[in-house]
Formats: structure tokens, sequence, C-alpha cells
């Protein structure tokens, strides 16, 4: 089999990631794109870790190892991401990344996420 | 002790009692007034000392160089010839009394402490001068008097008069000086040297350049320094200042300092016959103008500093007719009586309440009141118009010698001309001597009306040192005129005939015409009634002092003059006493000349700055506002626009650098 | 310029002599694995665009199932079974589950909901396009010639993967269980922060969590009517 084919797919599926981490409002939909992103990560290890097995006489595996290494990351990571997102949504009502601009300099957008900011930055003052 | 030691001693007590003063001023008061007297008394004793070591013969040298200082070396010298060993002996005198005096006068001020360490500086840097046989350390010391004149005069810093007054005489001096520092800086260039010896090797053998530039340069100092027109404006603005500062420092030796200067430099300015002409008309000018000023001041101590103005110009006179032996004879007697009559002036404000001549003439019994200021102030009175047998007829005489011997074409090196002016000017100004200080007199101390307030006997340190200048005052002249010459060139000093018959005539005539004004007005004194009287019984002399100041100009419309038509003065003046009192509107020729024409000027650089520059500025300040404005759009907090600015960014660089790999 | 680097990269053979088994395989003539691999590789491309695509929430994460099942697929044909079966059991068994928790946990609408991308949307696929435009360039360019030898034994078998795992990678592996045990804590106290706040009045909680955030109360009211619901979700 060539490696452009799952190198290519690899590619599309992490750049179908991105557009997903930059486009979707909610933040559980980021972070499932934020899992395409890791699985095509994942098939690059896999497709290089076959050739390399078969081509350069390499016995340590490591493609796949990481691989391993790579889903059991993306498991806690879910994990601490889905608690961190349930827990800004307790505290704001809302899960919409792109209400959470409390970084943001001025208020001028006035949307809902705006108010608590600034009353929060009045507080801390 | 050497004479040299002791003559480093004579300006190092008072310098050392000065700086124990204010170190322990505020710490242990009980030592401010022991530290104040017995420094100065220790000095005065031993320049007296080192007076009677040098005792006129050839003059004292000791030089050390501290420290290698460039291309004109610097010493720590002494020069002390019989000028000098005698001018010391006067300032110490004189500083010693007022010393003795101010312990009474400003027994209950506050910032005595501070007061005293400041004349024992003073002093110390008058000394200085007296004794230094190098320029720069003389300058040093003509400096630390001016900065010392500066706080003194602001003693009474409460009043706006003193704050303006101590300003005044800073910037005027120093208006002097600038031009003073860059004169000894070209005589020094020129001669190679700053030491007084070698200077006047110098000029001896016809090695100065620049003797006109030099002497000119010079005689700007001197101005400032000894109140000659037209810098003389600071001082009568001085007596703002407590009297016995007035009488040390602006009547004794500071502003002879300047007359002391010249005449140990006298050989300089004679290589210059246009500086000595340039310096008879400004005596001149000084002698007349200030003696017409002082009939027409209402402020007691105003007359008397535009008298020292006057005295101060027979001194610059006799030194442009080359005579500095007549000079400084006339500077030790004028320190004298002029030192008492500030003094007995201080004791007279005390017991009248009040400055001003119109008030005292409205008032009887004050000479019963204050017996030994009346009679000590009759002594320098007489001693001030020249009335023989007192020390001022003799130092007159001799400078009127000098100026006829001058107009008859004896000396060489100085022109006829000059003799001319000064002893035509020195007449009228003799004329008007007498005649003010026979004013003074009868204004003070004969006049009609209520009794004078009783303030108690003054004390006892302020009556004594009257006495102590009085006994100078009377007999320095009559003593001291024969062996006077052997101390200094060896001139003559004796008065002539001739001069003496013109100066006592004109005198007389001077004090008889006032007399009769004053008779003739008597009567209406008594009609018109005018006069305010600071009470304070038992307040020290001091405080009473400061209140009269500051009451003269609300109680009488004016700082110097009073509208009193009773006053002498004003009928002898006549259409001129307005313009008299006023100083001949030399101030409002100073206000247009200098203080209006700064101010435009910094009006316009205010201007400039806040309008001009400041917009440059604000407009530089746009354009990184407006970029800073764009940036900060771009911090929208959104998360997601971050990232892909990130991503976007990464995506360009790689892309960036395949292509480069590549070779693209 | 994609030509010409193309014929530099053929005009010069590689280093381990790939060019040889390249000629022998054109990609004009496919093999039966390659089918297969672009069949499941445009569904698992598919399901991924509509993942991110689509404006129904639950719909996407059931798209995504049918990617990471594709992907899985595409293990098993690259010979890699031990990773295809964990990324069924860990990605499709669990971490979808997780993630409709969370959907449901953050009240997320059932239905299609307007609003599903933000208003980056075109940035977003500015940068896509381009990243996956570079991507694809590089990685064509690449390794264009490079063939993949998928005879013989598997590569990926659960043996081959076990005793490269336990010989090479214990130290590592170990390491991650320390990890996962982190994460495990992480997560237990970010979701024990809210129900301490939820057993007292939020007034006093704020003040016994000290340096927790200051909150509005009135993003605190609205939200507290239903979370006992969400807790029984969370359990």
């Amino acid at each position: 089999m060539h490696l452009a084919y799952p190198a290519v797919l690899s590619a599309l599926l992490f750049c179908t990631g991105v557009y997903g981490v930059l486009a979707r409002r909610n933040a559980i939909l980021v972070l499932m794109s934020v899992e395409l992103m890791l699985n095509a990560v994942n098939l690059n290890l896999v497709a290089f870790d076959v050739w390399l097995s078969r081509t350069a006489e390499e016995t340590l595996h490591s493609g796949q190892a990481l691989t391993l290494f790579t889903i059991a990351i993306a498991a806690a990571e879910i994990g601490i991401g889905l608690a961190i997102v349930l827990a800004v949504y307790r505290n704001r009502g809302t899960s919409d990344i792109d209400k959470l601009r409390d970084t943001a300099e001025g208020h001028g957008s006035g949307t809902d996420g705006d108010a608590p900011a600034a009353e929060k930055a009045e507080a801390t003052a | 002790m050497t004479t040299t030691t002791l003559a480093v001693l004579v300006p190092l007590l008072p310098f050392l009692g000065a700086v124990a003063g204010l170190l322990l001023g505020r710490t242990a008061p009980g030592f401010v007034r022991p530290l104040a007297v017995l420094p100065t008394l220790t000095a005065f004793v031993l320049a007296v000392l080192v007076a009677v070591r040098q005792g006129g013969d050839a003059a004292v040298d000791a030089a050390t160089e501290l420290t290698p200082t460039g291309s004109v070396p610097v010493y720590l010298a002494l020069h002390i010839d019989g000028f000098a060993a005698l001018v010391a002996v006067l300032v110490g005198l004189v500083a010693s009394c007022v010393q003795i005096y101010s312990t009474g006068y400003l027994r209950d001020d506050p910032r005595y402490p501070s007061y005293a360490a400041l004349v024992s500086l003073f002093t110390s840097a008058m000394l200085l001068v007296v004794y230094s046989g190098d320029l720069i350390v003389l300058l040093v010391g003509w400096e630390v008097m001016g900065i010392c004149s500066y706080f003194l005069v602001g003693h009474y810093w409460e009043t706006p008069e003193a704050r303006a007054a101590s300003l005044k005489a800073f910037l005027v001096t120093k208006l002097g000086d600038v031009p003073f520092l860059i004169g000894l800086f070209a005589l020094g260039t020129d001669a190679g040297s700053f030491r007084i010896t070698r200077v006047l090797g110098t000029v001896a053998h016809g090695g100065l350049d620049h003797p006109t530039v030099i002497a000119l340069l010079l005689l700007a100092g001197v101005a400032g320094k000894s109140a000659q027109f037209p810098l003389h404006t600071w001082l009568p603005d001085a007596m703002a200042g407590p009297t016995p500062v007035s009488a040390l420092i602006h009547a004794a030796t500071m502003v002879a300092a300047g007359v002391y200067f010249i005449a140990r430099l006298l050989p300089v300015f004679e290589a210059s016959a246009a500086a000595m002409v340039v310096m008879a008309v400004m005596a001149a000018v000084t002698m007349t103008g200030s003696g017409l000023a002082a009939l027409a001041q209402d402020d007691i101590k105003r007359v008397l500093a535009y008298s020292t103005i006057g005295q101060l110009g027979y001194m610059t006179g006799a030194l442009a007719v080359g005579d500095r032996g007549a000079a400084v004879f006339h500077l030790l007697s004028h320190g004298a009586f002029k030192a008492l009559l500030f003094l007995a002036a201080g004791v007279v404000i005390h017991a009248a309440g009040t400055n001003s001549l119109a008030a005292m003439s409205r008032m009887s019994g004050l000479r019963d009141r204050v017996p030994d200021a009346y009679w000590t102030m009759t002594v320098a009175l007489l001693a001030l118009a020249a009335i023989p047998p007192f020390s001022g007829f003799f130092s007159k005489e001799s400078v009127l010698g000098a100026a006829e011997h001058v107009t008859a074409g004896h000396t060489g090196h100085v022109p006829a001309a000059t003799g001319w002016i000064v002893l035509v000017a020195g007449l009228v100004t003799a004329f008007l001597t007498a005649a003010y200080a026979t004013r003074l007199w009868l204004l003070a101390f004969r006049g009609h009306g209520a009794q004078a307030p009783d303030h108690g006997r003054q004390p006892l340190t302020m009556t004594v040192v009257l006495w102590v200048l009085a006994v100078p005052s009377l007999a320095l002249g009559g003593l001291a005129y024969r062996t006077l010459p052997d101390w200094f060139d060896g001139g003559d000093l004796a008065p002539t005939l001739t001069t003496s018959v013109l100066g006592t005539g004109v005198a007389l005539i001077g004090g008889l015409v006032t007399y009769a004004a004053w008779r003739h007005l008597t009567g209406l004194a008594a009609r018109v009634p005018l006069g305010a009287v600071a009470a304070h019984p038992e307040g020290d002399a001091g405080q009473v002092e400061a209140e009269a100041i500051a009451t003269h100009a609300p109680a009488y419309g004016d700082v110097a003059s009073a509208p009193d038509p009773a006053d002498p003065g004003r009928l002898l003046l006549g259409p001129l006493h307005r313009h008299a009192a006023v100083g001949f509107h030399l101030d409002a020729v100073y206000t247009a000349l200098f203080v209006r024409p700064v101010l435009a000027g910094a009006s316009l650089v205010r201007f400039l700055d806040r309008e001009v520059v400041e917009t440059y500025v604000r407009g530089a300040g746009v354009l990184p506002r407006w970029l800073g404005a764009a940036v900060r759009r771009a911090q929208t907090g959104n998360v997601q626009t971050y990232v892909s600015a990130l991503l976007a960014g990464t995506v360009v660089l790689a892309v960036a650098a395949v292509l480069v790999a590549t070779g693209a | 310029m994609t030509y010409a680097l193309a014929t530099a990269v053929t005009a010069h053979p590689g280093p381990s002599g790939v060019p040889l088994a390249a000629a022998a395989h054109g990609f004009l003539s496919p093999t039966g694995v390659e089918i297969a691999f672009l069949l499941v590789g445009l569904l698992t491309f598919g399901a991924a665009l509509v993942t991110v695509t689509t404006r129904q929430l639950v719909h996407a994460a059931l798209w995504l199932v049918v990617a990471l099942g594709g992907l899985a697929v595409e293990y098993l044909l690259l010979t890699a079974e031990f990773i295809a079966w964990v990324q069924v059991l860990i990605y499709v068994g669990s971490v979808v589950v997780l993630l409709l928790f969370g959907l449901m946990l953050t009240r997320a609408p059932i239905g299609r909901s307007p609003d599903a991308d933000s208003g980056n949307r075109w940035a977003a696929l500015a940068v896509a396009v381009a990243a996956a435009a570079a991507l694809v360039w590089v990685v064509v360019d690449a390794f264009r010639t490079t063939w993949i030898d998928l005879d013989g034994p598997a590569a990926g078998s659960t043996e081959v993967t076990g005793a490269s795992l336990f010989q090479h990678w214990v130290l590592p592996f170990e390491a991650l269980s320390v990890l996962l045990l982190a994460a495990l804590v992480g997560a237990i106290v970010l979701s024990r922060k809210a129900r301490a706040e939820k057993s007292s009045p939020p007034v006093n909680s704020r003040a016994s969590a000290g340096g927790s955030p200051v909150v509005p109360e009135s993003r605190n009211h609205p939200s507290g009517g239903h979370r006992p619901t969400e807790q029984e979700g969370a359990r």
C-alpha cells in the first residue's frame, strides 16, 4: 500500500479537526474536534510504524506504543476537559467558548458573557 | 606663634564658631551666645596682634599650593600689608561689637542661633577676603559674603519686603559678580598667576595685554558689591534686614570689600586711564545722587543706607584719583562711625517703636529715653558731616586733598579731569551730607508732640558697644592721620588748608540751611498728625524693627518716604523730592530694561513650550495611540481568534520553511 | 512548482532503493487493500466533516463514532489489530459516551441549533484549508513513492505490541498509569468543588471557598434549579 494514502487521510482529518476547534462554539464540540486531531496523529503514527517495521527492521514498535500512550492520554484529557467544561457551565450557565472573554480589554460587545466579566474585574480590582 | 599662624587663625576662628553654632544651635542653646561672641572677639584680638607685628613694614607673604589645579595655579596665600592688617582690625572690631549687640537686639528671636552662625561665617569670609593673597581664594570669600548677606537680609522672611530685598540684593550683586569673575580670569591669564604679588609685579612691568577690559570688568563686580551707581539699588532695600546686620554687612565691611579690592589692585586700574575716568564718573554720580536721595528718605535706616552709598562713593573717588591711602583711611573711619550710626539707629527704632522719621519728629523726649544712643549718634553724625575734629573730617579731607592734588596735575598716571570730577562732586556731597545728617538729627531727637513711649532701659549689651565705637568715631582721624601713611603707601593724609576750609564751609552751610528749613516748618509739623507706632514694650528690638518695617508701607503709602509736609528735606529739594524719594526711578528703569523683557521672554518661552513644542509632542503621541487602539481591537478575548491567528502564522511559517528548504 | 519538485524527487533515486518498488506499484493500478482503504478513508473523512459541521450536537457525537470506527478499520487494514481494538474500546466505547454525557450535562439542545458555529467560521475555514493544502502537498511530495509492504506477519498483532510495550516501554507505561491517576483525581476535584458549593448557601460557600472566583448571584440562581438532575446524571 502506498504510504501516501494514510498520510493524506491523516492530514485531511487533522485539518478537519483544526476547523472544528476554530469554528465550533460549543466547548464539547471543540473537544470532539480535538479527538479528531489526535486520531489523525495516531493514524500517522501507526502507518509510519508499519512502514518502518518492514523496511528499516526496527523492532521497538515505537509508533504503536506511542499510539497507545496517545489514546490513554486522550482519554485522560477528555475526562479533565469535560470536568472543566462542566465547571465553567455551572459558573457561567453556558459552555460557549466565544462568550468566555474575561481576558479581553474593554467590554464593548455587550454580550451575556461580558457582564459577569466586568463585575469580576471590578471585584478583583 | 608666628605672624602667619596668627593670621591663619583670624579667619579660621569665626568659621569654626559658625560651624559649631550651626551644629549646636538646636541641641545646646546655652552655648550659642558664647560661640557667637568669643571666636569673633578672639579673632579681633588676633587681628590686632597681627597688625602690631606687621607694623606697617614689608608685607607678610605666605603661600601653599593645596593641589595642582590646571593651567594657572591656585594658592592658599596670605598677603598682609598695612591695608590688610588695619582693615582686618576694623572688621574684627565691628563684628565683635555687632555680635555683642545682637545678643541683646535679638534676645528672644527663635532663629538667633542660625543668625549668629551666619554672622560668624560672614566675618570669616570677610577676613578671608582681607588677608587673602590669591584672587581665587579672595573670590571664595567674596561669594560667601554674598550668600551670607542674602540670608541675613532675609532674616525676617515672614515679611514680603525682606524676601524681595534679599532676592534683589542677591541678583544685583550677582549681576556684577559675573563680569567680576570673567575679569579675574582675564587678569589671571594675562598675569599667569592669581597671586596678588605676581599680578602686581606683572602690572609694574607693563605685562597686561588688556588693562582696560580687565579693569572695567572688575569694576562691575566692585560696583555690585560696594553699591556704586548703577548697581547700588539693592542696598537701600537691604535695610529690611536686622539692624546689626545692616551695621556689619551693609555699612562697615562687606560693601567696603569692593573698595578694598580696588585698593589692593590699584596698579591694575591705574594701567588704564579710561577705567579711572569711568570710576571717577561712577563715584561722582553715586555721591551726589545718593546725597539727594538720602534727603528724601523717611526710614531712618534708608537714610543711613544712602549715606553709606555716598561715603563709598568718596572712597571710590579717592581710588579714582589714585590715592588708596585716602580711600582706606576713609574706609576705616567710615566703618567705625557708620556701624555706630546703624547700631544707634537700632536702639532709636526700638525706643520709638517706629523707623519713620516723620513719626519721630512728632515725638518728644526721645533723646531722654535713649541718652546713650543720642550722644553717640550725635558724635557719629558729626563725623559723617565731616566737622572737625571728628574722624570723618580727616578722612574726607584726605580724599578731597588727593583730588585737589590731582587737579593740579602733579601725578602723571591720573588724568586731571578725574581730579576735578571727584573734587566738585565731593564738595557738593559734603554739603548734602551735612544737610541730611542735620535733618536726621533734628527729626529724630528734636521732635515736638506726644511723649515717646517708654520701653524701659535698653539692654547693656546694646549701649556699651555704642560707646566703644564712639571712641574711634571721635578720635581715630585726629590721632591717626599722622601715623597712617607709615602703614599705607606713604602718601600724606594730613588735611590741606584749601580743601579743609572749603569742605567744612559747605558742610556748615548745609547744616545751617537744613536747620533754618526745619525751624521754618516746626509749626507745620504740629498741625499735621502722622505716624504709626509698633507697641511691643516686652518684645526685643528685632521684633519691633521687623514690625516697623512691615507696617511702613501700609501706614505711609511707601517703603521709602512719608507724605510729611513738615520734612525739611521736602522744602530743600523742592520738585526733586518726589524723584529722590524713589532713588531717581532707577528701579523703574531696571524694571523696564531688565525685568519686563525677562518676564516677556519667559512668557514667550512658556508660550513656545506650551503651544508649539507640546503640539509636536502631542502629535508624536497620536500615532502610537492610534496604533495602540488598532492593536487593542485585536485583543477580543476570544480564544478561538487567538488560536486561528496562531495556526495561520504556523502555516505561513511552515510553508515558508518548506519553500526555503527546497530552494524555491 | 510541485511538478518540478516531483521531477526532482524522481530524478534522484532514494537512498533505500525505494524507487524500484515504486516503479512496480503505480497509483493507477491499486491493490485490493488500497481500494478498501480509500473507501473507508472517504467514509471516515466524510464522517469527520459532518462531525465538525452539523448543527445538531448529538448527531455530531454520533458521526464522531462513525469517524473513529472508520479509523479503527483503517488500523486493521494497516495490520495494527491491537490498536484497532483499543481504538474501538476506548474511543467508541468510552470517550464518545463521555462526550454525550457532557452534552447532556450542559443541557445541549436536542435538534438543530442555529448557532453551533461561532463567528470565527470563515477564518477557521481559511486556516484549515490552507493547512490542509500545505500538509497534503508536503506529504504527497515526500511520500508519493513510498510503499508499505503489508505481506508477512502482522506488524501490530497483540503479541508483537505486548512484547514491545513490556520490553522497551515499561517505564513510560507505568508513568502513564500515574498520569491517568492524576487525571482521575483532577476530574474528581473539579467535580467535587461544584458539589460543595451546592450543599451550602451561595454566600457562605464563597466565603468558605476562599480564593474561588467571585460569581455574581444572578448567575447562580437560574442554574440552581436544575442542579440536582445534573448531579444524578454525573453519577
